[in-house]
């Protein structure tokens, strides 16, 4: 696992990676309109990164990425999700105040009564919500991949990774 | 009838993850049965919002009509995700134990003097 | 702005500062510290005035993104803040800060701190949200993030096994625990189509399904609370765990007692005086807890007696402490009754006063026990050692320590003038005038724990000065501050039991029996009764 496989597998993966993104990417964005989100996007992701941790092995990856940089791109996601709930506060009345709802530029606007043709530009904060959980369930879930995967390789030669999670 | 089997896997499935959590001593095993304790409370939430020819409860195109309850799947979303973090947090403890003890075995383990 | 969302802001603010911790602990190690520190000081001002506000003007309730009337239905996350809310948010808060102070000393050297920092304010969050909701699936997610984080601390020395093993051990136990809690609840969805507490505790019919309900909620939290026969985690984790962790790990053992006392009282409020097969639920509940509590109470303090390693001896004080706290509900349990003139729902006398005893000897416990966790957090840190058997004359070298294990010794054992007497004292007379057998087996194990710590007292702080302990020095100051603060709240409340009665446990104890008389916690959602 910690080598990689063959390179047929490697080729392959490569090739379907950006797929399997912008699938979740997809996900995340229509998260207000259709089944989905930014947990399920995110997961979508994150198991294309996985697949490429797979592909590639453990010691190629974190070559690549750490785990101490998916750990801040999972607290920045966390932390704007609060900020916008913070915000509804500040601009609204009550914290997870939709406050963007009603406003002419940023999904703001308000579907007719039991429309039921899709429109992007609604929802208010939950797109921007979704994101930000995107991102942190895409840094989040692969971090911990990541961790478990670079620990059970460096099993052996009795390395020991600092990586409390 | 048919609407009832659900239910039966729902007992089934939290039966069969009870067993596995009380009777297996491997730790993997343990953890399988956590898991299938949680499909069947999840199956059960699933099947309590669910009507006779209801459709999915997506107002994009849909073809009107009876929808089942979006509240229980949200519920149920909302205990997948925990489940997830849960089993991400067992599996690392146990990659350690392994580490520690050289075991999977639950008898083996957690018995000496600090 | 700020006054009207005491509630959510509880739960806020320590959220924002466990996501921007990991963020902040970049710039170094001391700004974590002080912000850590500062964060949770905010969560503390905003919790007391989030009290001051329930004990004045009485329940409030908070909805999350929307605004509400009474009346009408909301499927919302939903914060309803009564007088146990708020008692119990007051020990949810207070450990967590002093944790955190306590940290800055001991964690010193520890690598991984901006984890360590981030899970403990997690662990507020949660253990503040569970207390706070009025909702029962909040309930559940609230109770879900409590354990998991505390699982990650338990866990947090990982290269010691035992430590590994038994955050296993615990998050294995709290998951099952908190699945059979999501069971229940949607078998209440199911029947109720409502989540909310206040709408359930008003529809509530007591029918099969809310039996089999009642009996997994009930097993489900004791087992999170620790009391025996399900108490086989608890030592573990207490005892594997940073001291600092295992104090803010009796807030959530606590909080899941409150989950109990929710349950109880205010879910199944109005069906407690039902009667089936001429025995009604309230007498059925109160031989089950009591039965319960003595078997806590007896099994912790044998076991307590028999441990050579410090802090298992004090792990398991804490399971015969919780004993304390039970026994006292349970006997105040069985103590209502309906007036058959007037047809009105009340305690006897001593049930009321056996409820206070109860609720004190929450606070009272998450003090003392506390207390002395931190003191052997303190020997562990200037020793390296545990072990009651190998430690000796350490009140040389380490004066404030000593005096420290003096006071909490004192006021667990409920001697006077610590606050443990006070509240094992209404827990003794109420009960007596319950049932006389119950004070006995009380006084006699209160006796026991005072022998235990007796004997770990001599053992390893009188004696001659080894001389593996030459040069043993005091802790560092932060730690000396934060068992300080416990210390002079256990003498304060050991003084002024009356004050600490009268203003903060009185009304939690109203909110208690308050289904049984008013019904303001469903009349501050229905808008009726």
């Amino acid at each position: 696992m910690s080598m990689g496989m063959s390179k047929i597998v490697k080729t392959v993966s490569s090739v379907v990676f950006p797929f399997i993104v912008i699938y979740g990417l997809y996900i995340i964005a229509h998260g207000h309109l259709t089944p989905g989100g930014g947990f399920q996007g995110g997961a979508v992701v994150a198991s294309g990164c996985a697949m490429l941790l797979v592909a590639h092995g453990s010691i190629w990856t974190i070559g690549k990425i750490r785990e101490k940089q998916l750990s801040i791109l999972e607290s920045t996601g966390a932390v704007a999700f609060i900020l916008l709930a913070l915000l509804g506060l500040v601009f609204g009345t009550v914290f997870f105040k939709n406050f963007l709802v009603g406003n002419k530029f940023l999904f703001g606007e308000i579907p007719g009564y039991l429309s039921r043709v899709a429109n992007f530009n609604t929802g208010g904060v939950l797109p921007l919500m979704n994101f930000a959980v995107g991102l942190k369930v895409i840094a989040g879930l692969f971090a911990i991949v990541l961790v478990m995967a670079y620990a059970t390789s460096t099993f052996k030669k009795g390395e020991m990774e600092d990586g409390k999670r | 009838m048919i609407y009832n089997i659900p239910y039966l896997a729902v007992a089934a499935l939290i039966l069969v993850g009870l067993y596995g959590v009380v009777f297996k001593r491997n730790l993997i095993k343990m953890v399988i049965g956590v898991t299938l304790i949680e499909s069947g409370v999840n199956l059960f939430l699933i099947t309590l919002g669910y009507r006779k020819g209801s459709t999915a409860p997506i107002y994009t195109s849909s073809p009107g009509g009876l929808m089942s309850l979006p509240v229980p799947q949200a519920l149920t979303l909302t205990s997948i995700v925990i489940g997830v973090a849960v089993l991400a947090l067992m599996l690392s403890f146990i990659v350690y134990i392994y580490r520690h003890y050289k075991t999977l075995d639950a008898r083996k383990i957690g018995g000496e003097d600090e | 702005m700020f006054f009207d969302n005491l509630p959510a802001l509880a739960v806020a603010v320590p959220l924002f500062g466990a996501f921007l911790t990991p963020l902040v602990s970049k710039i170094g190690d001391r700004a974590r510290n002080v912000f850590v520190i500062l964060v949770m000081g905010l969560t503390t001002t905003v919790v007391f005035l989030l009290v001051n506000d329930v004990f004045t003007n009485g329940i409030q309730t908070y909805v999350f993104g929307g605004s509400y009337q009474p009346g009408e239905t909301v499927i919302r996350i939903f914060f309803e803040v009564d007088g146990l809310s708020a008692f119990m948010a007051i020990i949810a808060v207070v450990l967590p800060l002093v944790a955190v102070i306590y940290s800055w000393g001991f964690m010193k050297k520890e690598t991984g701190l901006d984890k360590y920092y981030t899970l403990i304010l997690l662990m507020t969050t949660g253990m503040i949200g569970l207390v706070l909701t009025g909702d029962m699936f909040n309930f559940f997610v609230f109770l879900e993030i409590t354990s998991i984080s505390s699982a990650a601390l338990v866990a947090f020395w990982v290269n010691k096994g035992k430590a590994v093993d038994a955050g296993f051990k615990y998050i294995v136990i709290s998951t099952i625990g908190a699945l059979f809690v999501l069971f229940a609840i949607a078998l209440l969805y199911g029947q109720y189509d409502a989540l909310n507490m206040a709408v359930l505790a008003n529809s509530i019919q007591y029918t099969f399904l809310d039996k089999m309900a009642l009996v997994l909620l009930l097993v489900a939290l004791a087992m999170k609370a620790g009391i025996v026969p399900m108490h086989m985690w608890l030592p573990d984790a207490y005892g594997c765990a940073p001291s600092s962790v295992t104090l803010v790990l009796i807030g959530a053992t606590q909080a899941s007692l409150y989950g109990v006392f929710r349950v109880v009282f205010t879910l199944y409020g109005r069906e407690l005086t039902t009667a089936v097969n001429q025995v009604s639920l309230n007498v059925l509940l109160s031989v089950f807890i009591v039965a319960l509590a003595l078997a806590t109470i007896v099994v912790g303090v044998l076991m307590a007696l028999k441990q050579s390693n410090l802090k298992r001896m004090i792990a398991f004080a804490a399971v015969a402490e919780i004993g304390y706290m039970i026994l006292a509900v349970g006997a105040a349990l069985s103590t209502i009754t309906v007036d058959s003139n007037t047809g009105v729902t009340m305690l006897t006398e001593s049930g009321e006063m056996a409820l206070k005893g109860g609720l004190f000897h929450i606070i009272n416990d998450a003090l003392d026990i506390g207390l002395l966790f931190l003191v052997a957090g303190a020997i562990y840190y200037a020793t390296r050692e545990t072990s009651v058997n190998k430690l000796g004359g350490l009140a040389r070298n380490m004066k404030y320590t000593t005096v420290f294990f003096l006071i909490g010794l004192l006021a667990v054992s409920g001697m006077p003038p610590m606050n443990g007497f006070a509240s094992k004292l209404l827990i003794y007379e109420s009960t007596y005038q319950i049932n006389p057998i119950l004070a006995v087996i009380a006084i006699l194990c209160s006796i026991l724990l005072l022998a235990v710590f007796v004997k770990v007292f001599h053992s390893v702080f009188l004696g001659p000065k080894l001389s593996v302990f030459k040069d043993t020095k005091e802790v560092p100051k932060s730690m000396l501050l934060a068992m300080g603060i416990i210390a002079i709240v256990i003498v304060f409340f050991g003084i002024f039991p009356e004050l600490v009665v009268n203003n903060i446990v009185q009304p939690a104890a109203d909110a208690l029996t308050d289904m049984l008389k008013n019904g303001l916690y469903v009349k501050a959602v229905l808008g009726v009764i």
